[in-house]
């Protein structure tokens, strides 16, 4: 479902995305891990159509990227980095704007809203401005807003950054539940992260990919922890 | 809801949602009245609003680039500008909602200036023809200064930086019409190229507009800056969206 083809993006010298390409289909759960600085999000926010590539391209759901880019959007549930939103709005009325934007009227509506509701954990804060949430709530609300029109494809930049572990677990948890029916990429430093949800990674580093694998074969061909594996092949090809 | 409405419906709440707008809608409608009167208002013993809008202008400059410059500007420091353009919205339905949201709120503020009219004409018998020109050439003057403001907005990610070019951008504007600098210039330039410039000022079509004529032309100006500036806005935005 996701398509990637010869993606390369730079910033003036630097080459932040250099020439990857990769596949994802549905039920799959693809891991991008890399070290900071690797292209991560850069590539993920090409994949949303916030940046344009400077060469290369890439299909999600049959949409091309650089020529259908609203399609594409409306297919995706896109979680940025920092998780924003606007703050001097209640929750309630930040998830009506986005079912505005994505046009969600009505009874729909309202299913949508209480089934999201109640998936993110949001209750307790759904009447608070965003600006008086915590980290965890405010991260909480962006997968709300990702989630809320129940996407094929997910595109999640470091969901479980900043959340306690008992918050951890539970975005995992629900990651787990969605993968089976949806095409899902996550960023992501945390290695057991990789372990608990991905079924498939990708190590970027520099731009580049190193490595694109399961996490059970990494392993096996590495002989040696997730962790022993990041650090062989990131330094290796840095050095 | 398509997307152009639901951008505009947000931003329109949003502006009653914090104290900013009510600050900015108490400081112009104090100046709005209150510098008209400090030029004799009343005392001229005339039955017309054209102190109260000529006095508009220069009040613009100032206040509209405080409406304008958060425009962008607060969504590229925020980083809300990822979430927005990462909806299936385009960045002309984006830029669109945004400004007539706040043109909207700027018709709202002229119209509470509607005291000022009210009481001229409970106390004598103005020409109401000359005062709804009037207002109309004040609500397409207030699009153009803000199509201008909108788009030092979103040319960068300080505020203060976009409010300082927008006054910058919009004194030029209007007093390159003013017969002062006119006169000033007559010395150094020709004929042709003064008449050009004065065309090319506000003034001049807001001024008509005073007169209680509506012409094609001053029409056909306010809409063109309001285009030229919101099509080079959204040009900025496709550019550079993050930084």
């Amino acid at each position: 479902m996701i398509e990637v083809k010869n993606l390369k993006r730079s910033f003036g010298p630097i080459v932040a995305v250099d020439d990857i390409s990769f596949k994802v289909e549905k039920g799959e759960v693809l891991g991008f891990l890399g070290p900071n600085g690797a292209g991560k999000s850069t590539a993920m926010r090409m994949l949303a159509c916030f940046l344009g590539p400077d060469s290369g391209t890439a299909t999600i759901s049959g949409h091309d990227i650089i020529k259908e880019p609203v399609a594409v959007r409306q297919c995706i549930g896109y979680l940025a980095e920092n998780a924003p939103a606007y703050g001097e709005m209640t929750v309630a009325s930040f998830l009506n704007f986005i079912c505005d934007a994505r046009n969600i009227k009505g009874d729909e509506r309202k299913k949508a809203l209480d089934r999201i509701v109640k998936m993110c954990s949001i209750e307790s804060v759904y009447h608070q401005t965003i600006e008086t949430l915590s980290k965890g709530y405010c991260r909480r609300v962006g997968l709300a807003q990702a989630l809320i029109h129940d996407p094929p494809v997910l595109i999640l930049d470091e969901p479980t950054d900043g959340l306690d572990p008992n918050q951890k677990h539970e975005v995992r948890q629900l990651i787990n539940k969605m993968a089976k029916d949806k095409c899902t990429i996550i960023s992501t430093h945390i290695l057991e992260e990789v372990e608990a949800v991905c079924s498939r990674v990708i190590i970027i580093a520099h731009g580049k990919i190193l490595a694109d694998s399961t996490p059970g074969q990494l392993k096996e061909k590495h002989k040696g922890t997730l962790e022993e594996v990041f650090r062989k092949i990131t330094t290796k090809k840095s050095a | 809801m398509n997307a152009f409405l639901a951008v505009f419906k947000r931003e329109l709440k949003s502006y009653f949602e914090t104290p900013v707008a009510y600050v900015f809608l108490v400081i112009f409608l104090f100046f709005a009245g209150y510098l008209p009167f400090r030029q004799g208002f009343f005392a001229m013993r005339q039955a017309d609003l054209t102190l109260f809008f000529m006095n508009l202008p220069l009040l613009f400059v100032f206040m509209v680039p405080c409406t304008a410059m958060r425009l962008w500007a607060e969504e590229r420091k925020s980083g809300s500008i990822e979430l927005l353009l990462t909806l299936p919205v385009t960045i002309p339905q984006a830029v669109l909602g945004k400004f007539f949201a706040a043109w909207c709120f700027l018709a709202i503020a002229l119209l509470l200036t509607i005291t000022m009219p009210l009481t001229v004409s409970y106390l004598g018998n103005p020409d109401p023809g000359l005062i709804v020109t009037g207002y109309v050439g004040a609500f397409l003057m207030a699009g153009g200064f803000l199509a201008i403001g909108g788009f030092f907005s979103s040319l960068t990610k300080n505020q203060v930086i976009s409010f300082i070019l927008s006054v910058a951008a919009l004194a030029v504007l209007v007093y390159i019409g003013l017969p002062t600098t006119l006169n000033y210039l007559s010395g150094v330039a020709p004929k042709g190229f003064l008449d050009a410039l004065e065309k090319m000022s506000i003034m001049s079509h807001f001024v008509s507009m005073q007169k209680g004529i509506i012409t094609f032309q001053d029409i056909a100006y306010f809409l063109l800056l309001i285009v030229g500036w919101i099509a080079a806005s959204i040009i900025v935005l496709n550019e550079r969206k993050a930084s």
